[in-house]
């Protein structure tokens, strides 16, 4: 059973991509371990100790950052699944899906250094914090999306109505923080806010902006990895990737 | 690619589909179908299950969005056009009939969303066009399939524009004189040059429609 | 640009919707049923020391009602989406926007209305007083009609899926957090002797805009699901 030969520009811009990307990865990969090397060897050893926190503080250099990529890549996952909708452009489609895991690993991971860094301020795991409460949300937000694509069978259903969620919930984040901080002032007691963030010495914005770039490469190249697994799995009819696969297998 | 045009026909064709494609999940059910559907013309869309003619039916309705080519509505892609309740009258395979309504209720409210006369004169002829007049205050859950059918094909009776009119297996459930019923409904739009393009398993046509074939066995993809 | 629905459709199906649920009562009830259960939940969780309970009340009494609300939404295009009726809706040309509008307000009627008259009542179980029980009906009133929206939106998207229910409150919820937020203070703020404009303006806002932009969404979510 032969394939049908598809129009040449539905998987031009798939396997350009495949091609590209391959290229990129190894020095994306590169880029990301040595920046994050220097910027945790600043951050952890050469950045000076804080008066009022001591050492304890030292994981905002990994939970800021975190946080920050937890936001921009449900921000880019929104669009590019817009752009994926909207132009009914598959390869932008898959791009978006390959970013929500990522987007969920660092939103995990800002809680869990969050947390970490309340813990000696406060004594407990967990503070309700308006920032922390937020990055619960987007949690919440993630889950839902990756909860969604993955329920629907046909593709580009999936692909459709996670735009549309993934954008819906874009522009409610804005609303959701606000309502958050709302929130938290309201309440009788004392503001409970997180240990503000010590006065920045240069030596930790450099090493937060390191590690923020570090985390940037590792995204792209995590990325990267993803949706050239979802290319390969989504144009596994196409004559390239029959031809990858037949040149894999080598000279029988 | 099956688009000949039958040689007794006339005007400017209602439907156009050039190029479909219809994708089902990761697979293309069918591609490059041609398809004209012109006035006094009846199309009978064959196929084994699965091939994608409810698919077809329903890209040809403007209800899906086809992964490649185009179907124009008296010229205008279909989407786009303004007229397309007036000028398109889909049934699905499914009859869109409430089970908790009366058939008198359910009829009207279909008539009514599309626009069409739904006064209860109306809906009592449709209904009694099709023998179920005494079924009116019935509930569609203690209906039959066969009456359930007759009841969505009661839509058809008040129908008295050249319309295009797209059926998913009408003819499933009805008896004999269902058959016939449907049969003399068919050619009478076609008379007053509707045009009709349905699927059906079964070879009840009457002969007097002159059917032309279109099977999409011959379109499949892979 | 599709002509826009006329009265006479959205009248149409919001009667429809209306003579569905009267025909079944019982399921129509469901939700209430399950608020009222669920609020009683809590003092048997909780314990029945009256200070903890006022205080804990707005919060219990807004989120069981916003559970009612969602497990009642997802049947609201299911059926109509199994039986052919949702591709009759879309063939007819007319405004989706409208339809999803009204199909989402005939749902506050049948299930956020009777929340809005129920759930004072359940105040008195949780000793509020007569000023906050006041302002838990009025924020509620505010406060579920951007429920049945965005419920609304959420049936759309996970059309004719296996897990629908459960998936929709997990898509919805995060979304209807600013309502929870603005509803609940509004209720505590009186309880606590304070004004509750700011909350309840806010909460108006919120309402004006949820019912401006979710039902052009939800129409494309109708669009996409039966694509």
């Amino acid at each position: 059973m032969s394939s049908p030969p598809l129009r040449f520009f539905t998987f031009a811009a798939p396997s350009r991509f495949y091609s590209l990307s391959g290229r990129l990865l190894p020095w994306l990969w590169g880029a990301a371990a040595l920046v994050a090397a220097i910027g945790l060897y600043l951050g952890f050893f050469v950045a000076p100790t804080d008066a009022q926190q001591g050492e304890s503080y030292r994981i905002i250099f990994i939970h800021v950052p975190a946080a920050w990529m937890s936001m921009v890549v449900y921000l880019a996952m929104a669009a590019w699944a817009a752009i994926g909708w909207i132009f009914n452009a598959r390869m932008a489609s898959m791009l978006a899906r390959a970013l929500a895991p990522s987007g969920l690993v660092f939103t995990l991971i800002a809680l869990a250094t969050g947390s970490f860094w309340g813990k000696p301020a406060w004594g407990t795991w967990w503070v309700w914090d308006a920032r922390l409460t937020s990055e619960l949300i987007l949690l919440f937000l993630y889950l839902g999306y990756i909860a969604l694509v993955e329920a629907i069978d046909d593709v580009r259903r999936a692909d459709h109505a996670g735009a549309l969620l993934a954008i819906v919930g874009a522009v409610n984040v804005p609303v959701i923080y606000f309502s958050v901080r709302w929130w938290n002032t309201l309440h009788q007691g004392a503001t409970i806010t997180m240990s503000a963030a010590p006065k920045m010495q240069s030596t930790m914005l450099v090493a937060m902006l390191l590690l923020t770039f570090a985390f940037w490469a590792y995204a792209f190249a995590v990325v990267f990895v993803r949706t050239r697994a979802i290319v390969l799995e989504r144009e596994h009819d196409a004559q390239w990737v029959r031809g990858l696969a037949l040149s894999a297998r080598g000279p029988s | 690619m099956l688009s000949a045009p039958s040689s007794f026909h006339l005007g400017e064709p209602h439907l156009a589909a050039r190029g479909l494609a219809c994708r089902r999940g990761a697979r293309l059910l069918f591609e490059k179908v041609d398809l004209a559907l012109r006035p006094a013309e009846l199309v009978w869309l064959r196929g084994r299950n699965g091939r994608g003619k409810t698919s077809l039916l329903r890209l040809l309705a403007g209800i899906a969005t086809p992964e490649a080519g185009q179907v124009l509505l008296d010229g205008t892609p279909i989407a786009a056009n303004g007229l397309r309740s007036q000028r398109v009258v889909y049934l699905g395979h499914q009859h869109a009939l409430k089970d908790d309504l009366t058939s008198a209720e359910a009829l009207e409210f279909l008539l009514r969303i599309h626009g069409r006369r739904s006064d209860r004169a109306s809906v009592d002829a449709a209904l009694s066009h099709w023998g179920l007049l005494a079924l009116r205050g019935t509930l569609i859950r203690r209906l039959s399939q066969g009456q359930r059918r007759r009841v969505a094909l009661a839509r058809l009776v008040g129908e008295e524009d050249a319309a295009l009119w797209l059926l998913d297996e009408p003819f499933d459930a009805l008896d004999g004189d269902g058959i016939e019923r449907l049969n003399a409904l068919l050619l009478q739009h076609l008379q007053r040059g509707g045009a009709v393009l349905l699927t059906s398993h079964q070879a009840t046509l009457a002969p007097a429609l002159r059917a032309r074939e279109l099977d999409l066995d011959d379109c499949a993809a892979g | 640009m599709s002509p826009p629905a006329s009265p006479s459709l959205l009248a149409a199906l919001f009667v429809r919707d209306l003579r569905l649920a009267l025909r079944r009562r019982t399921e129509a009830l469901l939700p209430i049923g399950f608020f009222v259960v669920a609020v009683a939940l809590f003092p048997l969780g909780v314990g029945p020391e009256p200070q903890t309970l006022r205080q804990i009340a707005p919060g219990v009494i807004w989120v069981c009602a916003l559970l009612a609300a969602m497990l009642s939404v997802s049947q609201l295009y299911a059926s109509d989406f199994a039986d052919g009726t949702l591709e009759q809706l879309l063939l007819t040309g007319r405004s989706t926007t409208l339809m999803a509008a009204a199909r989402a307000a005939a749902h506050w009627t049948l299930t956020g209305l009777p929340l809005v008259i129920a759930a004072p009542l359940f105040g008195l179980l949780f000793d509020l007083s007569s000023a906050a029980l006041r302002i838990l009906a009025l924020s509620l009133l505010l406060g579920t009609p951007v429920l049945s929206l965005l419920g609304s939106l959420g049936a759309a998207l996970t059309l004719g899926l296996r897990s629908a229910g459960v998936l929709l409150i997990l898509i919805v919820l995060p979304l209807a957090i600013p309502a929870l937020i603005f509803g609940t203070g509004a209720v505590a703020a009186v309880d606590a002797g304070q004004p509750a404009g700011a909350h309840l303006s806010l909460l108006g806002a919120l309402l004006i805009v949820t019912a401006l932009g979710v039902p052009p969404a939800t129409a494309a979510a109708l669009r996409i699901s039966l694509d």
